[in-house]
């Protein structure tokens, strides 16, 4: 269990250094992130548009960049062809728990950015914004979860830059429409126990995704 | 034998076809005649459905044991599936038409059928985008079972979205069959040729790729 922890914990720092020294993702997200906003400014204008909208492009912007940034994790791997290296030493499972939480990591800088930027330019105003932050980050989590395996699965493919939103969309949809679903709720100022199915839908959902991916990455990794 | 299966599921369909059509129907509120799509349009459902269980099934014996004739079963029902789906989704939508107003209105049922088609279509993507037949099947086994944990979910969320028009399916929340005994019978029989059509085209399909599949080891060779 030690050097299980400890594996995980290498394979994460060697992805943080890597970034770190490209900035690859990082600088390549927050542009598509400013871009994304300002078109989302641009077409509002000066209208007044409802939260329940503003809601809706919010997990649009979180949806495409997430799928800019997630699908790179194991994709570079192979670009740089150091997949081999990687597989050496580390077992399957320390791997993808070194990317999950890499992608983690990433997702919650990014999608916080979004939001905070949300905020600043369009008349966003969540009512309850404990409950809001709450299922903003349990929806992060599931479209980790998801977007980490499939991300893997494609790695291996030859489109890989279409195939990415092609496979994801059918299966993060679940967890879409209950989070944008919860995440409206939760703007216009709802108490926690009226929504807690869709907590219940989000937490079940990143359980069980989690718990397949473990088990079937390493078909996914072996070559 | 084979002869008497293709004859029998022949007979089956046209009586089907002919019974479906000519025979009254006892009068249901607000569906009339228009009751009679049941008859093809929720085999085809059933179908699209039990294929994708095989599928998955099959997915599941092929990573455990790394047998190509799984993969090989497993992308012909995905292939069926997609096909009965498409039929399922086109009996519904013209049904909609003359019912509901419109073609497509996201209705719950819709949109897990629309899912559905998605989830098929992604998976033919992906198999296309991989060249090494050993490595597509394992991606793509991988991915059917990714999606097919997550259908369920549709189950639970649907009905908090949006309440459906869709008439009672036929295992309804109290479980009981409301159908009139002649409808209950044609229905039955409809179900039956359907789903020995199904398992008579899918077994041409798995011999015809397994037969390609030899073909290109030959020639690998």
């Amino acid at each position: 269990m030690k050097d299980f922890i400890n594996n995980v914990r290498i394979v994460f720092l060697k992805d943080v250094r890597s970034e770190l020294r490209t900035r690859y993702v990082i600088n390549s997200l927050l542009m598509f992130v400013l871009v994304t906003i300002s078109i989302i400014r641009f077409a509002i204008g000066d209208e007044k548009i409802e939260d329940e909208i503003l809601t809706g492009l919010l997990w649009i912007s979180i949806f495409f960049s997430a799928s800019g940034g997630l699908a790179r994790t194991f994709v570079k791997e192979e670009e740089k062809e150091t997949s081999a290296a990687l597989k050496l030493s580390a077992s399957p499972t320390e791997i993808f728990a070194g990317k999950l939480i890499f992608n983690l990591v990433l997702t919650f800088i990014l999608n916080f950015l979004i939001l905070i930027l949300f905020i600043l330019i369009t008349e966003y105003n969540i009512k309850n914004p404990v409950l809001f932050i709450s299922v903003l980050s349990l929806g992060n989590v599931g479209l980790v979860a998801a977007s980490t395996i499939i991300a893997a699965i494609i790695s291996k493919a030859n489109s890989k830059g279409t195939l990415y939103p092609v496979l994801s969309f059918p299966v993060l949809l679940p967890l879409l429409l209950t989070v944008i679903n919860a995440t409206k709720l939760a703007s216009a100022g709802i108490n926690p126990g009226e929504i807690m199915g869709e907590i219940q839908i989000l937490v079940s959902y990143t359980v069980v995704v989690i718990t397949a991916s473990v088990l079937l990455f390493p078909f996914v990794w072996e070559d | 034998m084979n002869t008497f299966y293709k004859y029998a599921v022949f007979l089956i369909i046209s009586l089907v076809i002919v019974a479906g059509i000519v025979l009254p129907i006892p009068n249901i509120p607000a569906l009339g005649d228009k009751a009679r799509v049941l008859y093809f349009h929720v085999p085809m459902s059933w179908i699209s459905v039990v294929a994708f269980v095989m599928s998955l099934w099959y997915a599941v014996r092929f990573l455990k044991s790394k047998e190509i004739s799984y993969d090989i079963k497993s992308f012909s029902a995905a292939q069926l599936g997609f096909l009965f789906c498409i039929l399922a989704t086109a009996t519904g939508s013209l049904w909609a038409k003359f019912n509901w107003g419109s073609f497509w209105n996201w209705d719950p049922r819709q949109t897990s059928i629309f899912i559905l088609l998605l989830i098929y279509g992604a998976y033919f993507a992906l198999r296309s985008a991989i060249d090494a037949e050993e490595q597509k099947a394992r991606l793509s086994s991988v991915y059917a079972i990714i999606a097919g944990i997550t259908m369920p979910f549709f189950i639970f969320i649907m009905p908090r979205l949006v309440e459906t028009l869709h008439p009672d399916p036929i295992i309804n929340n109290s479980g009981k069959i409301n159908m009139d005994t002649s409808m209950l019978i044609i229905f039955l029989t409809s179900l039956l040729g359907f789903t020995l059509l199904f398992l008579w085209v899918m077994n041409l399909k798995t011999r015809l790729e397994m037969l390609k599949y030899r073909k290109s080891l030959k020639q690998a060779q």
